[in-house]
């Protein structure tokens, strides 16, 4: 046994700062900070967007006006300024596609300090990368490969460009820009995002995958990504977060639009580990986070995400069962310390005819942060023999945290059937005895534990995730109890 | 003129009317009540507590806020009422008009009485400063508007070490005597040290008047005392309650309250536990069986503020035709209050595709030495087991009912008074529409 005690371990995590936290020093080509139709007009510009998305966005600008911020949520924190947000923000350099060579080393070291070396996930894991940074993709891999089989993957932008037909019919179309303030906002400002269209009875062969980063300090992040799948083909797409550590609290407002047509099978992935704020609560990233998915017939959406980041997490990826027999899953893990808060969960909205859905939702607490589910089952009159399970359970460490389930049942259909279940529990200390017994020191043994509690979830989650997964909830949640 | 201003404008002249209260704390607490409800108004919609209830179909009636003369019932139209079968003290009001000849009352050791004589009576005066109104919300609209016309109700207060030989009734009739009727009980309930208590509530409208009945109960529970309290909400189609019951517990004492709602147009209960000392025990069960156009709104509340302490919650609810019902369970723990075990459990059925159930069992806890949990289904009959039963040549019919019957039963056997069980069960079988037919 190491003498390394938990007192140690619970200082070294105290202490211990966010590991990505470095700042790259690029140019960006920056907006002046700010939100008005001259810039939702700029922003359309300088993407040479055709005339109806510059409209579509002015006319999400005007909605956005008259909308109202949200304050429902179980979060506290200090609000944004919208005028004091810069809209947009571009590397500068603006790399050619074809190699590598061409991109700002700067960059490329920020890549390797992430551990995504885009040739070793070339070679290595068969993974796609469409690298976003600031808004802007650079790189795009694998892009051959995938347009033989038909596929269409690339930012937005350019798919606003090659594909309008596609996106004008889709965009909007799952999360209108009247959803929501941040959906309103998102739809007039987005800057950029991924486009994925996987043609009819293509099983796309690998991971689609996008790494967002927020780089440059006070610039909002307005992703945008659309997700179609024809009729019975399959994907599955990852997303993974990492920010560099900044002071100033950053916004993120993204919308993620799923479609999922008859027989389609879409897995949509996340790892979510941004900035959280430092151990006294300052700064963080602000991830208010629009994500929802539409089921044609017998089509099939699987959410699963790992939240370890962000300041205030705030997102609840949904599914619309329209399409008779489609499913809609949900598997969450939100870990939260220090100062952090979540409130994070999932709609499940059953139209269809034996329609089903799955949520299963663990959130640890430790430090002094919050963490809340909330979600939504609604069965609506027509949706004959729907069936819902959800389980959320909740994971206490310490008393200074908080774990809040907030749960909404609609049911008005009297074939529906629902079970929910939910419990809230702390590491048994026999339970910690046992391991140390048998010779596993207590931080070993509560990674056991946690990985066992969120075992459920850690399995749904892809194999390039499920490591980095593990790892973060060790990062995140070792030594927490005392 | 809504009923809002109408309310308004009767303050003043309620106010002139009682002012024969010697106690000046009262009116202060009447007044500042009062501007609450002046400022917030009814809730709405959008008021999340109110998100699945809408008070708006109730507040179109023009009522009579202030019934006047005491209306004489004879005992053998209202006896069925009254769980006649055991002896009881009695409460009796109508139209909220106390009923002497009804009523069965005592200062004999302990007092069951009126809540007006105890807001008049000097000798009163230290139980209603230390008690009244301490635990009733101040900050809900409709609470406040209780507290502002608050006047008449039950007064039970039980001292130190006495257990009641018989458990108290309090009915409240209201005939068709006067036009649409708005009642406004004001009920406190005070339990001292090792006592025990057992209380049955009940609401009966006698005609086809609209009635709305907005009550507010305040119950304390001191060190180790005992509460059972029985809730019969089986009113007819026109009366609508709005029922307000908040419990203060000290340490080690055990409060229960069993709500059973089969009738009523529009019924809303909101009952909120406060643990206040340690090794508490909180139960609540409720059973809902309604149809029609009925709703019902179960909204209950158990903040634990202290360690060692237990809640146990348990809601069955079965809804046929066109029917409404609403469950909204929330689960408080500080982060004091280490060592808990809170449990709840919500099952719905839903008999016909009319009816809408929505659920809400919400827990919100910041102890991390907690055992909590909340479970909440909504689903359908055994198909295998009607199946099984009919093939055993019991009718459809029947079969059903057994297994509702079967469903609900968990709630039913948590009456303590045999006679009274045996009336609800007869009550729950004739909802269901079956003849149990075997003794109970």
């Amino acid at each position: 046994m190491s003498k390394y005690t938990e007192d140690d371990l619970k200082k070294e995590l105290e202490t211990k700062e966010y590991e990505y936290g470095f700042y790259t020093e690029i140019e960006a080509d920056k907006f002046p900070v700010g939100l008005n139709e001259d810039i939702v007009r700029a922003i359309s510009e300088k993407k040479n967007e055709p005339e109806w998305m510059t409209e579509w966005r002015l006319d999400a600008f005007k909605i956005w006006q008259e909308m109202k911020e949200p304050d429902w949520a179980n979060v506290t924190y200090q609000k944004p300024d919208f005028q004091n947000i810069s809209y947009y923000s571009a590397p500068k350099k603006k790399p050619e596609l074809e190699s590598l060579d061409q991109v700002d080393p700067e960059l490329l070291k920020t890549f390797e300090k992430l551990g995504i070396s885009i040739e070793e996930q070339k070679r290595l894991s068969g993974v796609a990368v469409d690298i976003v940074m600031d808004s802007v993709s650079v790189a795009t891999t694998f892009k051959e490969t995938l347009a033989e089989k038909g596929i269409i993957f690339c930012p937005i932008s350019e798919a606003i460009q090659e594909h309008p037909e596609l996106v004008k019919k889709y965009i909007g179309s799952v999360v209108p820009k009247t959803d929501n303030f941040y959906a309103a906002l998102n739809s007039a400002v987005f800057s950029d995002g991924s486009f994925c269209y996987i043609p009819k009875g293509v099983k796309c062969p690998m991971e689609l995958s996008t790494y967002f980063r927020i780089n440059e300090g006070g610039t909002g992040q307005f992703e945008r990504t659309l997700v179609i799948a024809d009729e019975s083909s399959y994907v599955s797409y990852l997303e993974g977060c990492t920010a560099p550590q900044r002071d100033e609290n950053q916004l993120h407002a993204a919308v993620v639009e799923l479609i999922a047509l008859d027989d389609a099978e879409i897995k949509y992935s996340t790892v979510q580990n941004w900035f959280p704020g430092d151990k006294e609560g300052k700064g963080g990233v602000f991830n208010f986070v629009t994500k929802r998915g539409l089921c044609e017939t017998n089509a099939k959406i699987s959410w699963t995400q790992v939240e370890t980041g962000s300041a205030i997490t705030w997102k609840y990826p949904s599914c619309i069962l329209k399409g008779n027999n489609s499913i809609g899953e949900f598997y969450s893990i939100a870990v939260t310390n220090n100062f952090q808060q979540a409130d994070t969960g999932t709609k499940m909205i059953h139209l269809g005819k034996n329609t089903k859905s799955t949520i299963i939702s663990k959130g640890i607490s430790a430090g002094k942060s919050q963490n809340s589910y909330r979600g939504l089952v609604q069965i609506s009159p027509r949706a004959k023999h729907a069936r819902n399970f959800s389980q959320c359970d909740s994971l206490l460490m310490g008393n200074e945290c908080g774990a809040h389930t907030f749960p909404y049942i609609e049911a008005k259909n009297k074939s529906a059937q629902i079970e929910h279940e939910a419990t809230t529990s702390k590491i048994g200390e026999d339970q910690l005895f046992y391991c140390n017994q048998r010779g596993i020191d207590t931080d070993k043994a509560i990674a056991l534990i946690v990985n066992g509690f969120s075992k459920e979830v850690l399995n749904k989650l892809p194999m390039e995730f499920a490591v980095e997964a593990q790892k973060l909830l060790e990062i995140s949640l070792e030594g927490s109890v005392g | 003129m809504d009923l809002k201003e109408k309310l308004e404008a009767s303050f003043l002249a309620f106010e002139n009317k009682v002012s024969t209260d010697i106690d000046s704390a009262v009116h202060d607490i009447r007044s500042a009540a009062f501007t609450y409800f002046e400022q917030n108004g009814f809730p709405t919609r959008r008021d999340e507590e109110w998100k699945y209830t809408s008070l708006k179909p109730l507040l179109k009636h023009d009522y009579n806020v202030f019934p006047e003369a005491e209306t004489a019932l004879e005992y053998a139209a209202v006896k069925k009422y009254f769980l006649h079968e055991i002896e009881s003290y009695k409460i009796v009001f109508i139209d909220g008009v106390y009923s002497s000849f009804l009523s069965e009352t005592t200062h004999d050791g302990y007092d069951v009485c009126l809540l007006s004589a105890a807001l008049k009576r000097p000798k009163y005066k230290m139980v209603i400063d230390h008690y009244f109104n301490t635990i009733a919300s101040k900050t809900d609209s409709v609470t406040s508007l209780n507290t502002a016309f608050s006047k008449e109700g039950a007064y039970i207060h039980i001292p130190k070490n006495t257990v009641l030989p018989k458990p108290v009734q309090i009915l409240h009739f209201s005939t068709g005597n006067e036009a649409n009727l708005l009642l406004q009980p004001r009920n406190l309930i005070v339990v001292g040290e090792n006592s025990h208590v057992q209380i049955i509530e009940r609401h009966q409208s006698l005609s086809k008047n609209v009635v709305l009945t907005n009550s507010v109960t305040e119950i304390f529970t001191n060190k180790r005392a005992i509460v059972d309290y029985y809730k019969i909400q089986n009113d007819n189609r026109a009366a609508s309650l709005i029922d307000n019951t908040y419990i203060k517990q000290q340490q080690n004492s055990i409060a229960s309250v069993n709500t059973f709602s089969v009738g009523g147009n529009i019924t809303r209960n909101n009952l909120e536990f406060h643990q206040e000392g340690e090794h508490c025990t909180s139960n609540l069960n409720g059973i809902t069986i309604i149809g029609e156009k009925q709703h019902v709104d179960n909204h209950t509340l158990v903040h634990h503020k202290f360690p060692n302490c237990e809640s146990n919650e348990l809601y069955k609810g079965m809804y046929a035709d066109r029917s409404t019902g609403v469950f909204n369970g929330k689960v408080i723990v500080d982060k004091e209050a280490q060592k808990i075990n809170a449990f709840q459990q919500n099952n719905n059925i839903l008999m016909d595709d009319g009816a809408t159930i929505n659920s809400k069992p919400q827990l919100e806890i910041f102890a991390d030495d907690v055992k909590c949990s909340h479970g909440c289904t909504i689903g359908q009959l055994d198909e295998d087991a009607l199946f099984y039963m009919r093939s055993r040549g019991i009718p459809k019919k029947e079969a059903k009912g057994l297994l509702l019957y079967a469903f609900a039963n968990d709630a039913l056997e948590k009456i303590k008074i045999p006679e009274l069980k045996a009336r609800i069960t007869k009550l729950i079988a004739s909802k269901l529409g079956v003849d149990l037919g075997f003794d109970l």
